[in-house]
């Protein structure tokens, strides 16, 4: 069954448009990626999603509108809207005693369980925790929670390397499964490449990319040129071009893999190259690109 | 409710009602949970005042037996004067830490948590909007007053029980200062008055509060008075009237009809205070003002809902 349903879903603040006209359809047991420059509408389209911002157009998250029917919506949806927003007054404890207090499908022995991983005091007042722990208490108390969509608005932005390694290993083994749909944005793009189900890219209100991480591997390819072949790759219609340890790099979409192979070495893209191609084609050109 | 004596039918009919009570009811219950962990100056202020109060009152306590023995004990009313004085103290400073910390408490109750983004963490719970609004209204008409009542009380206890500890260490009865102070009596009057005249009474202004709380981006407290102020000056430009300063004042510092006025005043928590409940609840002004009230908070209730961190 279909987890989030959206037909033309807009939002405008003013006379600026940050959602226009958005279709989105959206499965149970997937990982998507939201993936965009800063300002393209990502946290807009989430936070409607989420119920906490008004919309226009059509918009179903479980069966449910999301603005009219938030409180009931959260029984089954949860979300890290920022590492920042557990309240700084509040101690572990107290934390694990509401959500056990408000929330139906909240399971305090497992979310115990997954701070007796990190080195939190239950009795520690947030703002006492450094930023790492305060996204390791946060994961913990959402991944206790047995919902079916969680939504993840930049969840690792200011964690260090270890931390942001930590935090999609345990979402993956501890807490991932069929049943489950989870939305990510994030911008450090390279670490969530081999976690993703989905890819969405989003600009200016509009998605400009849609795919399965499977289409991803299977359209796009990456091929180092060396200079002498780089007018015979150009011929074969690239969407992005870059330099690189003197050679050239090649992005194509949909492109024949044999022809492909004979003029560099081919492999598949990171998901940053392919944004960059696929962003700087949107907007202004920039620089390397040909079309 | 009485559940288990229904039989079965009975039982299988309030099953679902008893749950949805208990869904209503127990997020809201631990709402009220989250609003006093979060704001412990709700009993710490009224606390620390009492405690300082307390600490003058027992130094003052060397002067009691000679004040005593110079004050006619035949003479009740002088007597009471002498010895109930720094007991009406603590019950006007209570009414006081009461008036100030709902209007700390509501000018920051909806203001807070978008400060400090914390709305997004408490918005991501199914908790309804109204839910976490009625919480935050319970704070001032229901917990702050039974709070600081309970703190004015405990307050004049210990200072009876020490007082007499010192009269009979003096060899002074101790007889008349219990009679003469009436303890119990002093402590429903005081739970009457706070509730009366410095929570109803005051209904809109706190809800007033709550609503500029969850309306302004900033200063809260500059928007919840300043506009009043202005309406007040541009009466008294125009008409030369006072009404609406009047008006506003008299709801803040308790001109409800409360007690029966006479030509002396008589401090409200005086056991000779005569009260007079009925003319209270049958008062035009306290019910448009609950109602005024009641329109500030759905208001509230409703602007939650579009509220964003700041």
């Amino acid at each position: 069954m279909s987890v989030i349903e959206a037909r033309n879903l807009r939002k405008t603040f003013g006379s600026t448009v940050a959602l226009d006209g958005i279709d989105l359809h959206v499965e149970e047991g997937r990982i998507i990626g939201l993936i965009g420059p800063n300002g393209a509408g990502k946290t807009t389209a989430l936070n409607t999603i989420l119920g906490l911002a008004p919309h226009q157009g059509e918009l179903r998250v479980l069966s449910r509108d999301p603005w009219k029917e938030r409180d009931q919506l959260m029984r089954d949806v949860c979300f890290i809207a920022d590492v920042a927003v557990l309240p700084r007054w509040m101690r572990v404890f107290q934390a694990l005693d509401y959500m056990e207090g408000v929330h139906p499908r909240f399971d305090r022995a497992k979310a115990k369980a997954f701070l007796a991983k990190t080195t939190i005091n239950g009795k520690s007042r947030v703002r006492e925790l450094s930023k790492g722990m305060v996204a390791q208490l946060h994961l913990a108390l959402v991944m206790a929670i047995d919902a079916r969509l969680l939504v993840l608005d930049e969840p690792t932005l200011g964690l260090d390397i270890l931390y942001r390694k930590q935090f999609y290993d345990s979402l993956l083994n501890d807490y991932f499964d069929s049943t489950r749909t989870i939305i990510v944005t994030t911008h450090q793009v390279e670490e969530v490449q081999n976690v993703l189900t989905d890819l969405m890219f989003i600009d200016r209100g509009r998605i400009v990319l849609n795919c399965t991480m499977e289409e991803f591997d299977a359209r796009y390819a990456e091929v180092m040129v060396r200079p002498e072949q780089v007018a015979a790759a150009r011929a074969l219609h690239p969407i992005h071009e870059r330099q690189g340890l003197g050679r050239s790099i090649l992005l194509f979409d949909r492109a024949d893999r044999q022809q492909l192979a004979a003029v560099g070495e081919v492999r598949t893209p990171s998901i940053a190259d392919l944004f960059v191609a696929v962003m700087g084609n949107h907007a202004v050109p920039t620089q390397g690109v040909r079309k | 409710m009485n559940t288990q004596s229904n039989g079965i039918s009975g039982s299988f009919e309030s099953q679902p009602i008893t749950a949805a009570v208990v869904r209503t009811t127990r997020p809201l219950y631990w709402s009220l949970r989250r609003e006093l962990w979060e704001n412990r100056f709700i009993y710490i202020a009224p606390l620390a005042a009492a405690g300082l109060f307390l600490l003058a009152f027992l130094i003052s306590l060397i002067h009691l037996p000679a004040r005593i023995r110079s004050a006619s004990p035949l003479n009740l009313e002088q007597y009471r004067e002498v010895i109930s004085r720094p007991y009406d103290t603590v019950a006007g400073l209570m009414m006081l830490a009461c008036m100030l910390v709902s209007v700390f408490y509501c000018l920051d109750a909806l203001y807070g948590e978008r400060r400090d983004r914390s709305i997004l963490f408490w918005k991501s719970l199914p908790v309804s909007d109204a839910t976490t609004v009625l919480a935050k209204v319970i704070v001032p008409f229901v917990i702050v007053p039974l709070v600081t009542t309970a703190i004015g009380v405990a307050t004049q206890f210990v200072m009876a029980l020490v007082s007499s500890v010192v009269l009979l260490a003096s060899g002074l009865s101790v007889a008349t200062l219990w009679a003469s102070l009436s303890l119990p009596r002093m402590s429903l009057l005081l739970l009457y008055h706070i509730l009366t005249a410095h929570t109803y009474w005051p209904a809109p202004i706190y809800c007033w509060m709550l609503l500029v709380s969850c309306s302004v981006r900033r200063a809260p407290f500059l928007w919840a008075i300043l506009p009043p102020l202005a309406v007040a000056g541009a009466e008294k430009l125009l008409f030369h009237t006072s009404y609406v300063g009047d008006l506003l004042l008299g709801r803040f510092f308790g001109s409800a009809p409360t007690q029966a006025s006479g030509a002396d005043y008589i401090f409200p928590t005086n056991p000779m205070a005569h009260i007079t409940p009925a003319e209270y609840m049958s008062s035009p002004g306290l019910w448009i003002g609950l109602l005024i009230s009641a329109g500030f908070v759905l208001v509230a209730v409703r602007l939650r809902r579009y509220r964003e961190p700041i």
